[in-house]
């Protein structure tokens, strides 16, 4: 049972600041992070090889940061890291990350599964999992809140909007999982010791034999920034009694409650 | 002028489809139409023409293979409908199975892919589409530039398409299917909450701080004086299950703008906050006055949560 996982390095977005005047976000200096659905992802992942035999092998796309953020992987149980890095693929839309991706799992070639989170932490965007099933023409399993894996048969629950749905399919495939999947796992310090001795093999964009200016460009990005939040921030900071009493009049005379 | 299609599995969210379509026709409503596909085709193409869809697709030969929604199917019958009709976009609802299908039919139509659009506005010609990044954060505006686009919409982000006299007619396309790789096993329909927390005009939102799921009684007490609902983080639902999923508010559960919230023990990180910032008032209620909730609030009492909302049914009364 071989198993790829396909991690989105993301800046760790509880120490993501907003600057005040522009509403911008400040991402300078802001520490790298595996996204937290993608750990669950290599969490399933590192369970099915720890049953089973086989091996873990983190795929990553990305800037020169990379090689670093990928060690938190390497020390979570994945046996071995191939990473496609470029200046270029910092940020790179999901088109073009996808294809990338494919392209080096198309490289490592022997695999029967292939996991993803369901989105990243900070687009969410859900894209990669049913782009890259298509790229490789596999079946994809997305959502999936819990699995099993019997000889080559994948039997997955996906938690849909209204209904919980088994499904089966024969490996290879892509399957998505969901946060609820599992726990992820804090690698102990003799973990993040050895994951830096595990192999990485580092790919440019030319030993895939894409040249940087034909990296498609289809979505434009025209502003991101912080919504406006207007708000009165009154504290009432009487004893209970007094400040609950002073929040009701205070709802009452903005019509926030009352009157429907 | 470009041409759209519309899909959704949920037959009210392509109604809302048909009114941003036509928003994105110009007005015209003879470029959008609604591709319907799976069980009862047929009635729901009627219903789709009494919303005043010009055209509705529904499948000739292939049809057999669209009872039940598999992605893969799915987006290969839309991508050749897409084909056929030289569609330049295709809208579906940003619901999980819109999002299964988004991701695979832009990739065979070679098509950019933007999901999670929460608002959409035409600047010079083009359509910019709003979404949620950083977690939340921040919000940012996206144009396309290649030739096809496949956009999902979040739910409730349009109207629906009122009702008119039909005009427009339907057309069966034969398509060419293969037999589904995932096979479905069963489909067990979730413990029913029909509550749609997105409807609410006032939400109690609890978070840890809530302690227990015996305390619930006294928050569901406070939702009725107030005659709203109650809802919940995602902790309270995926982790404790103190409450059912269709309550979860945030990034990954429902984006609600009512006219008020109440967020009582819970820390407001973004991928919460981003659920209800849009409230037109916010209450804040927690028992560590530095918690992050409190710069989304209008007012804010640090203090625990079941007692303050004892107090607050009792003056409500």
């Amino acid at each position: 049972m071989n198993s790829i996982v396909c991690v989105k390095q993301t800046p760790d977005l509880q120490q993501v600041r907003i600057r005040k005047e522009t509403r911008e976000p400040i991402l300078e200096n802001v520490p790298l992070t595996i996204g937290n659905i993608d750990k669950n992802a290599l969490e399933e992942a590192v369970r099915l090889k720890e049953k089973q035999e086989g091996k873990v092998t983190l795929v990553s796309v990305g800037g020169e940061d990379l090689e670093e953020t990928i060690k938190e992987g390497l020390a979570m149980g994945a046996d071995d890291a191939v990473l496609v890095v470029d200046p270029q693929l910092d940020g790179a839309e999901s088109a073009v990350v996808a294809e990338m991706l494919a392209k080096a799992i198309r490289k490592i070639g022997d695999y029967d599964m292939i996991l993803l989170g369901e989105g990243s932490s900070d687009n969410y965007s859900g894209q990669i999992g049913p782009r890259l099933a298509e790229l490789l023409d596999l079946p994809q399993v997305t959502f999936v809140r819990s699995l099993s894996v019997e000889g080559n048969l994948l039997r997955a629950t996906r938690n849909m909007d209204d209904c919980l749905e088994v499904v089966e399919v024969e490996l290879p495939a892509v399957v998505t999982v969901l946060s609820e999947i599992n726990e992820a796992r804090i690698p102990a310090v003799t973990q993040i010791l050895k994951a830096g001795r595990k192999p990485k093999e580092v790919l440019s964009l030319s030993d895939l034999g894409v040249s940087a200016a034909s990296l498609g460009k289809q979505v434009r990005t025209l502003s991101n920034k912080a919504p406006l939040q207007e708000r009165k921030q009154i504290m009432f900071k009487e004893d209970a009694d007094a400040a609950v009493a002073k929040l009701v009049l205070a709802l009452k005379a903005d019509g926030a409650v009352g009157g429907y | 002028m470009s041409k759209i299609l519309i899909i959704s599995e949920n037959d009210n969210i392509a109604f809302e489809l048909l009114t941003a379509g036509k928003m994105l026709a110009d007005g015209d409503a003879t470029l959008v139409a609604a591709v319907v596909l799976g069980g009862g085709a047929e009635n729901r193409a009627n219903a789709y023409l009494s919303r005043g869809a010009a055209k509705v697709i529904t499948a000739g030969a292939g049809k057999e293979m669209m009872e039940t929604f598999d992605a893969e199917t799915y987006a290969t019958a839309v991508a050749q409908i897409a084909g056929k009709e030289r569609a330049t976009m295709i809208l579906t609802g940003c619901t999980r199975r819109g999002k299964e299908l988004a991701g695979r039919l832009a990739q065979k139509l070679g098509a950019a892919c933007i999901n999670d659009v929460k608002a959409i506005e035409c600047e010079g010609g083009e359509a910019v589409y709003s979404r949620n990044a950083l977690g939340g954060a921040t919000v940012c505006r996206q144009a396309v530039s290649s030739p096809v686009a496949v956009v999902s919409i979040m739910p409730s982000t349009f109207a629906q398409a009122s009702e008119v006299p039909p005009v427009g007619e339907t057309m069966v396309v034969d398509l060419e299917l293969k037999p589904a790789r995932v096979r479905l096993v069963e489909c067990q329909s979730k413990n029913t909450d029909s509550v749609d927390i997105a409807e609410a005009k006032t939400l109690v939102c609890v978070g840890m701080g809530l302690g227990g799921p015996e305390k619930l009684s006294v928050v569901e007490e406070l939702a009725r004086v107030l005659g709203g609902e109650v809802a919940c983080t995602k902790p309270v639902a995926t982790d404790q299950k103190w409450l059912s999923e269709a309550r979860m508010v945030g990034l990954s559960g429902k984006q609600c703008k009512p006219q008020l919230s109440l967020c009582m023990g819970l820390s407001g990180q973004v991928q919460f906050a981003v659920g209800i910032r849009d409230s037109k008032t916010i209450v804040a209620i927690n028992t560590d006055e530095n918690a992050t909730i409190f710069q989304y609030a209008d007012y804010g009492i640090v203090g625990d949560l079941n007692v303050i909302t004892e107090k607050l049914i009792a003056q409500l009364k």
